[in-house]
């Protein structure tokens, strides 16, 4: 056994810190792409601070926009990394418990992302503080926003410190001690459920929209998470695979290609399941669906965004179920990039705001997002990918070292 | 006012030492120059003074309470705060009531559909009591215009624009409806949204983060937000203000219809009601047998907009 010369959590921080920041010219670029969106993205939010939500293209009616939908769609893939978890912590799948710590990354990531959009989406962000328990009026367990607020920020905590503490069990050569994180992965299965179910209880709890007042609408985020976050994580693993030393073997593919099938396909049966409703016989409260497809009193801008979503999401289940190239890398990038876009639309643009059309006065507007709303969202999505990449280099570094010094 | 006087002496000053001058008048000339210097050394050191006042002021309001939580003490020292911020900022005398409710007293609001001839006066009344933002042009009322054999106001046009009434149309107002059961209130995470004991449901403008969570969950669109700053011309500010009612809201909180708390906790009518020339809007004390709204409760024939919803509002529709 080949024990490390420096020891501590100080030599941890630092070789971490030089991990993630070495790589090649191309990573360099990389990164300083994603600090360039990122500035770009603070600009317009230093903007948006100074005169308000008034520059974005939010209104009185539709009053939540690109900022809430992306997060919707992000506590998705925060609560997929579970897909992973459950197989290589319970099931002891060898295989996924080479990646895990790779869908924990991708959840950090993701919770990062989803509490950046919430804190660009408020009115008054200076007075967050209101909403902290002891100092400020937590309103629990009335509003279910406080209730997501609690899951998303344990969710984090979870995700961060139980591989965390591997990593640095790993880096000092040592094995991790079963007792001491197992029961935390545990519970961060029960609250990588709870994440998304929280999330859609925001909606569904609303009798005022009846487009999300549905009680499908919980499960039916799970069944989408569950796809769109495992294709994030393939997408993640074969860019590693394309572009580092770490061996990635293709039975993980096979194995996260599977539980992405059957999660898409759950997730399409359910979407019928709801066409169905709207549909069948049309009342109401089918209004906002018929505006989600069909458009409404002339108010059509949704509608090739649907049914984009749509093609997209039925394409990448095709694909992933009838693979014929057998795992090839490229093939699937493919395949997750068309699943993945299609459940963002689906589940961000594509749930949040029908919820708001027709108003609860019946009347029809259209959204259109504001150049500095999309440039603030871009920001938030360049943190969130510089975020996983920043701890994926480090996370594989010690995982390689470790290994050399088993064998 | 002050940063721009000293601007102006500034540059009195400038011009002063720019031009070309013979001795004797450089000298006449300097000591103008010093007397303006001097000048604006003054106006200066009271800008910086005001300033900090001002700044002292906005730490001790960003620490502040939830107004519930407030002793009588914090309630009367936050108004003189939020009055000597008005003074300052834009030099307007404001009076801030934090007057509680009356004992035994439960609003409630009848709106008669065939009276109303869609004149929208208590629109513009409301607007001017209640200092709504002129530049998004918010309102809490909205009429809609109806065609005969509906009584939903979705279905009706809120966006009529020609001389009114209109020959076989009818009109309907709404606005917050003050739920007993109110959606908005149990989905705010910060408690800034309450129902007041006599029923008016009301923001802490200071306490709302923003969120928007209540505006989606209200069934019947009565919130507003303040996506900019609002805007309302100083000789049109309504300056008999509560603290939860109509003083000036600032960008990214929430507000609504309040019963004009400022009027009705002294009695008077809203103003939407006291504006109304034909008599369509019945306010009053649900408490009081003898009140009209009683009166038109017990005779008419009421209903209320949405009552599957189990929102339970203070606030009903009746016909003639």
């Amino acid at each position: 056994m080949i024990t490390n010369p420096k020891k501590g959590i100080s030599a941890f921080i630092s070789d971490c810190v030089r991990w993630s920041l070495s790589g090649g010219r191309g990573y360099k670029i990389y990164l300083l792409a994603l600090l360039a969106v990122m500035g770009a993205g603070l600009v317009s939010y230093v903007k948006q601070f100074q005169e308000g939500l008034i520059i974005t293209g939010m209104s009185d009616i539709v009053s939540w926009g690109l900022y809430i939908s992306n997060f919707t769609f992000f506590v998705g893939v925060a609560a997929a990394a579970v897909m992973l978890i459950v197989p290589a912590y319970i099931l002891k799948d060898k295989d996924l418990h080479e990646v895990v710590i790779i869908g924990e990354c991708v959840a950090v990531g993701a919770l990062i992302m989803c509490l950046m959009f919430i804190t660009m989406d408020m009115g008054g962000p200076l007075k967050v503080w209101h909403m902290m328990p002891g100092i400020g009026l937590f309103n629990w367990p009335s509003s279910i926003l406080t209730w997501d607020v609690l899951v998303l920020n344990g969710y984090l905590a979870l995700n961060s410190l139980v591989p965390l503490y591997i990593l640095y069990c790993n880096y000092h050569d040592r094995e991790p001690v079963g007792w001491k994180y197992k029961p935390f992965v545990f519970l961060s299965i029960l609250w990588a459920v709870s994440i998304h179910m929280t999330t859609a209880f925001l909606y569904q709890g609303l009798p005022a929209r009846p487009f999300w007042n549905n009680p499908l609408l919980g499960p039916r985020f799970l069944a989408s998470a569950f796809a769109a976050g495992p294709a994030v994580i393939m997408m993640v693993l074969i860019a590693i695979k394309q572009w580092s030393k770490y061996p990635v073997d293709i039975q993980i593919f096979f194995k996260i290609k599977r539980i992405i099938v059957v999660s898409a396909v759950i997730n399409l049966l359910m979407l019928f399941s709801e066409i169905f409703k709207e549909f069948y016989t049309f009342t109401h409260h089918s209004l906002s669906a018929q505006y989600l497809f069909f458009g409404l009193d002339g108010h059509t801008s949704l509608v090739p965004w649907i049914w984009t979503a749509i093609g997209l999401n039925i394409l990448g289940t095709l694909l992933f179920a009838f693979d014929p190239t057998k795992g090839n890398p490229r093939y699937l990038m493919v395949a997750a990039i068309s699943l993945f876009t299609g459940i963002w639309i689906e589940k961000g643009f594509g749930l949040i705001i029908p919820g708001f059309i027709p108003s609860p006065m019946g009347e029809v507007v259209d959204y259109t997002p504001t150049a500095n709303e999309i440039i603030i969202t871009l920001g938030v999505l360049a943190t969130g990918v510089l975020v996983v990449t920043l701890l994926i280099k480090p996370a594989l570094a010690i995982l390689i070292k470790f290994k050399e010094a088993k064998t | 006012m002050n940063s721009s006087g000293k601007k102006e002496d500034e540059m009195k000053v400038t011009d002063i030492l720019e031009k070309k001058s013979t001795r004797r008048s450089f000298v006449k000339n300097l000591s103008i120059a010093a007397a303006a210097g001097s000048a604006g050394l003054v106006t200066g050191g009271c800008v910086s003074l005001g300033k900090s006042e001002e700044m002292g002021l906005k730490w001790e309001e960003y620490f502040k309470s939830n107004y519930r939580l407030m002793t009588q003490e914090e309630k009367d020292e936050t108004v003189a705060r939020l009055v000597r911020l008005a003074k300052i900022q834009n030099d307007a005398d404001i009076q801030i009531s934090n007057q509680e409710p009356r004992e035994n007293v439960l609003y409630g609001y009848a709106f008669n559909i065939s009276r109303c001839k869609g004149y929208m006066d208590c629109v513009e009344a409301c607007v001017k009591e209640n200092n709504l933002d002129r530049k998004a042009k918010t309102q809490y009322i909205r009429l809609f215009e109806m065609d005969s054999g509906q009584l939903d106001p979705t279905s009706g046009d809120g966006k009529y624009f020609h001389e009114v009434p209109v020959e076989g149309k009818f009109y309907m107002g709404v606005q917050c409806f003050h739920c007993e059961n109110a959606p908005c209130i149990k989905a705010c995470p910060t408690k800034a949204t309450w129902r007041e004991p006599d029923g008016i449901v009301v923001v802490d403008y200071d306490w709302c983060i923003g969120c928007r969570y209540c505006l989606a969950a209200c069934p019947y669109w009565g919130r507003r937000f303040n996506w900019g700053e609002p805007e309302v011309p100083k000789e049109e500010m309504n300056t008999k203000q509560h603290y939860l009612g109509n003083r000036m809201r600032m960008k990214g909180v929430m507000e609504k219809c309040t019963f004009c708390v400022q009027r009705t906790r002294q009695g008077k009518l809203p103003a939407c009601a006291e504006a109304c020339p034909t008599g369509s809007r019945v306010f009053g004390n649900l408490l009081d047998p003898n009140s009209e709204i009683r009166y038109v409760l017990k005779n008419k024939k009421v209903f209320r907009f949405k009552e599957e919803l189990g929102t339970d509002p203070k606030f009903w529709y009746f016909i003639d």
